[in-house]
Formats: structure tokens, C-alpha cells, sequence
């Protein structure tokens, strides 16, 4: 049963408010949340969360016979399902139309963009390729859980570390992480997701990254995939209110200058993340 | 294979032909169809598609219904002989449902759901052939289904796909044009000169993105002249039919009545 529908006073409170470049957080219209991203001990391991959106994503490899057609590329699978864990607005079973567009958004961002290599994850051509799996579980839904699915997805991703794998003859042999140093990704780009919100009322100006209630009264997003290098991945806007090409073009200038905010950000993290390791390992 | 064929040749013609900014054939067929309300019968080239609209009618499933406006139900069906390799497509599949999806929200702002409270108008989008397009065919198709259906919409919706070969910009692209370059679908609204929808799949640098896009949207009205004509023509000829009866009702002396 989906919950009720904001209440009539709650909508036109955060209607107002929204028309007076107020959002309940404190936020301006066009400021995101600052993401908070936690490494788990295992590589590959890692949990987003944007305000109260939080997500996990989790990388993992194995090694599987390719598929007959395409006999020198690895495979890459995105595995994502809203489970009622993160509203209780979300049923298991059939997919919602909500979850259908993250999960195709997340593929086309981050499958489909080339984001990964996926050449250099073959072993022996039409033998061994690597398997890569991205499982992305949503923990609890504070709005925008799609631009946080896909941070954490691409973060996930670039923290991943294979073992290394030697072909000797006819032979493979894996290296085990204490032998040989795991190598990463070869990631070509990063792409990040930023998604805005519309209002039925059309002075209302549009915000980035929607809260739950703000995605809940909007009328229409627009979701923007791009990397630091200023190529759009992406870019989606299935109706909604009818908006100028002004406009469009306005906020698309603003997502480019938030993907290399965000890109310094992740590039941070991960160097932290990987000093810290180092440093451990130093001690053992 | 893609990659073998010249997507722009030197003198400035296409793969099929066509100068960059200039668009396929189109046919539309607005004649009545089965059962339905309004159907309409479009091609973009080789991309051909039969959309049906019924409603607005009562809803099959009373969950489905607003109190204050009607349920707009889009259902997508890709026929397995429209591309060159016979695939099956099931109905569970997510790019359909994806697709029904965008459709839907393309229209729920331009159609006038308001004045049909607790209503359902159900869109049925038979895909025939894909030759490149097929977003765009299908909203163009599904505005003038609506538009012989007489629901009441505030404008037309004209879409139009459109990619970029190195720098330079070209409209209306095929499947081969498709597999190659990067390339944007935008639906407009020609009167109020705004966009509804706006959908890029492969990687594009920002500021040719931004010359696409405004490209697509005059091209827009350029669809939209067409679609109006043959909305036109369609009414034209359905009191032309009606003419000669009211003319028998009237009397033999008025005869000379000019239509």
C-alpha cells in the first residue's frame, strides 16, 4: 500500500517556500547535498549517502567464459533493486515505473558510457574474460536516490582491485593479493549524475538534487550524467513541465560545474582511503 | 561494420543521400483504424509505426483512476520483425517499459487530463519497422492519434532525433547513422517554443550538445507545419464525405452552395 500523498497544508508550505528560493533544509536552489562516502574494509566496498539517501554499492569479480559474440570483452552487470528496505512506498516483485528508469539510467551511465574498459578485463580471447558485478542496494530513500546510486556505483568502481592473472600455455594463474599487488579498473571516465527538479508553477525555479518531498511535489526531473571532462553521458528529460532550451542549457552549465566539484571530491577520498591502506599494510 | 560506412561524405551528403539538415520522407495516414478512437499510421523514412488511442473510456481497474484528472495508460509493443535481426521482445522488457514511460510523461503535460476526471485514455503503440528514429516517430504518431481522437491538448508535440559527426550537425538520423555518432532526440512544443523531452544515450561534449539542441528545436517546427497539414487534409476530406448528406437534407434548390 503506498503511503498517503503529502497533506494539503505540507504541499503548499513547501510550494511557497520553494517560490522563495527556500528549501526546508536550508539549501539554495541549485546546491546539493554534500555526499558523505564510507569505505568498507574489502575493496570495492563502499556506502554513499546524500543527506539521508544512503546507498551501498559493491563490486566483485569472477571469471566466466565470454559470450560468443563479443569473444574479447569482459562483461559488466549492473544489479540494482529497490527493495521495501528503502520506503515503504516500494513493493517487491514487479518493478515500479521509478525503479525502472534508476535502473536504466544507472546503465546507461555507467554500462553503456564506456565508462569501464571492458577490453582489458579479457584473459585468453573467447576462453577467460572477467565478470564484473556492481550490486547496488538502496538502504533508505531521502530523495534522489538515482544520483547517489550512481556515485557510489562509479566510486565503487574505481576502488575495485582484480587479482592479477597469468597466462602460462594453456594455464591461468591467479595471483592471490599477498604474491601479487590486485590491479585496478581500467576506468576511461568518470561519470557523475545530477538530477533536477521542476514544480508545476513555473516561476518556481527548478532545484538540484530533490529531497523526497521536493522529488514527491515536483513535476518532472531532468537527469544530467556527465564527466569532469564536460562530456555529457547522459541526458534525460522524459516530460514533465515544458521547459525552454534556455533553460536546459542554463542547468546543464551548472551540472558541468558541479561534476568537477564532485570529481576533485571522489579523487580525494579515494587517495585518502588508499594512503590509509598503505599506511596499514606498512604496520602488519 | 559501422564503421566501414561514411556517415558524411565529403561534398556533403549522408549515407542515403541526404544533406545534413534535411529530413526523411514523411507519410502520415490519419484514416480510421479498427476500433479506435483516433489512430494514426506514421513513417519517418523506413521507421513506421501505428499508434491507437481509446478513451477517454472508464477505467478497467478502478485503482487506476483520479479523482481530478484523467489516467493516461501507454502500452508499447515492438513487433519482432522491425529490425533487421528477428528478436523477440517480451512486454516485461525494461527498455519498453522504459519507453511507455517516457511516452506517458511526454503527454501527461500537454494533454488536458483535467477535463476527463476518472477517466482513462489508453495509447497503443504498435512499432512496424526501426530504421533509426523510433522515439521520435513514436510521439509524432501518438500527438496525432490524439489529435483525431479530439482530445483536447494546449499544443502539438514534434519530435525529432538528431546527431553530430565530428562537428558538423545533422537531423533525422537511421539506424547506421544511429550506431555511429552521438546522437539527441527533443520533443517540442512548437507554439509555446518549449521542450518536453530531451534524451541523450551516448557521450557528447557540452557545447555540441548545446548547437543540436537548438537545431532539433526549429526543426520541430518544420514537423510541425506537416503534422498540421495533414490534420488538415484529414478534416478536409471527412466534410467533404459529411458534405453531400447535409446537402440531401437541405433540399435540391440550394445546390449551389459553396463548401
Amino acid at each position: 500500500m503506498r503511503p498517503p500523498s503529502p497533506s494539503i497544508p505540507e504541499k503548499e508550505f513547501t510550494y511557497g517556500a520553494l517560490k522563495q528560493n527556500i528549501r526546508l533544509d536550508g539549501r539554495i536552489p541549485l546546491e546539493m547535498r554534500s555526499p558523505t562516502i564510507t569505505f568498507g574494509p574489502e575493496l570495492g566496498w563502499v556506502e554513499c549517502a546524500l543527506g539521508k539517501t544512503r546507498v551501498i554499492a559493491y563490486v566483485e569479480g569472477k571469471m566466466v567464459k565470454p559470450t560468443p559474440e563479443r569473444p574479447f570483452e569482459g562483461i559488466i552487470t549492473i544489479h540494482s533493486e529497490i527493495s521495501p528496505m528503502a520506503s515503504s512506498e516500494y513493493e517487491t516483485g514487479r518493478p515500479s515505473e521509478e525503479e525502472v528508469t534508476i535502473t536504466r539510467m544507472l546503465d546507461k551511465a555507467i554500462k553503456r558510457s564506456d565508462a569501464v574498459d571492458k577490453e582489458s578485463l579479457c584473459i585468453s580471447a573467447g576462453q577467460r574474460v572477467w565478470h564484473i558485478r556492481l550490486t547496488v542496494h538502496f538502504l533508505t530513500d531521502g530523495g534522489n536516490m538515482l544520483d547517489c546510486a550512481c556515485l557510489a556505483g562509479i566510486i565503487a568502481l574505481r576502488h575495485f582491485r582484480r587479482p592479477e592473472v597469468e597466462v602460462i600455455g594453456e594455464d591461468e594463474v591467479i595471483h592471490s593479493p599477498l604474491e601479487r599487488a590486485p590491479v585496478p579498473l581500467a576506468i576511461h571516465h568518470s561519470p557523475y549524475c545530477f538530477t533536477f527538479a521542476f514544480f508545476p508553477d513555473s516561476e518556481t525555479s527548478p532545484v538540484l538534487d530533490p529531497s523526497q518531498l521536493e522529488q514527491r511535489l515536483s513535476a518532472g526531473l531532468m537527469s544530467i550524467a556527465l564527466n569532469a571532462q564536460k562530456e555529457i553521458c547522459v541526458l534525460q528529460k522524459l516530460g514533465g513541465v515544458p521547459q525552454d532550451t534556455d533553460e536546459i542549457l542554463r542547468l546543464v552549465k551548472v551540472a558541468v560545474a558541479q561534476a568537477k566539484d564532485l570529481s576533485d571530491l571522489v579523487d580525494a577520498k579515494l587517495r585518502e582511503d588508499w594512503e590509509w591502506r598503505r599506511s596499514k599494510v606498512e604496520v602488519i | 561494420m559501422g564503421s566501414r560506412i561514411e556517415i558524411l561524405n565529403e561534398a556533403g551528403f549522408r549515407s542515403d543521400g541526404r544533406r545534413q539538415h534535411e529530413l526523411r520522407d514523411l507519410n502520415i495516414d490519419l484514416s480510421r483504424h479498427g476500433e479506435a478512437d483516433g489512430s494514426a499510421l506514421i513513417s519517418h523514412g523506413l521507421t513506421q509505426v501505428l499508434v491507437s488511442v481509446h478513451g477517454p473510456r472508464e477505467a478497467k481497474m478502478r485503482s487506476h483512476t483520479f479523482h481530478d484528472r484523467a489516467n493516461i495508460n501507454v502500452e508499447v509493443t515492438v513487433a519482432s520483425f522491425s529490425t533487421g535481426e528477428r528478436r523477440k521482445r517480451l512486454r516485461g522488457d525494461k527498455r519498453i517499459l522504459e519507453f511507455a514511460a517516457t511516452i506517458k510523461a511526454t503527454f501527461e503535460p500537454v494533454i488536458r487530463t483535467s477535463l476527463y476526471p476518472r477517466s482513462q485514455i489508453d495509447i497503443y503503440i504498435q512499432v512496424l519497422q526501426q530504421d533509426g528514429g523510433t522515439l521520435q516517430t513514436c510521439i509524432n504518431g501518438t500527438t496525432l492519434a490524439l489529435i483525431n481522437a479530439g482530445i483536447p491538448m494546449t499544443d502539438f508535440v514534434c519530435a525529432i532525433s538528431g546527431g553530430v559527426h565530428s562537428t558538423s550537425p545533422m537531423l533525422d538520423l537511421t539506424t547506421l547513422e544511429e550506431n555511429d555518432i552521438p546522437h539527441v532526440t527533443v520533443a517540442v512544443m512548437p507554439k509555446a517554443k518549449k521542450v518536453v523531452l530531451v534524451t541523450m544515450e551516448t557521450r557528447l561534449h557540452v557545447d555540441r550538445f548545446e548547437e543540436i539542441l537548438n537545431l532539433a528545436r526549429d526543426a520541430g517546427s518544420i514537423l510541425h507545419r506537416e503534422m498540421k497539414e495533414a490534420v488538415l487534409n484529414r478534416s478536409i476530406s471527412l466534410v467533404s464525405t459529411a458534405g453531400p448528406a447535409q446537402l440531401r437534407e437541405k433540399g435540391e434548390d440550394d445546390m449551389n452552395v459553396d463548401y
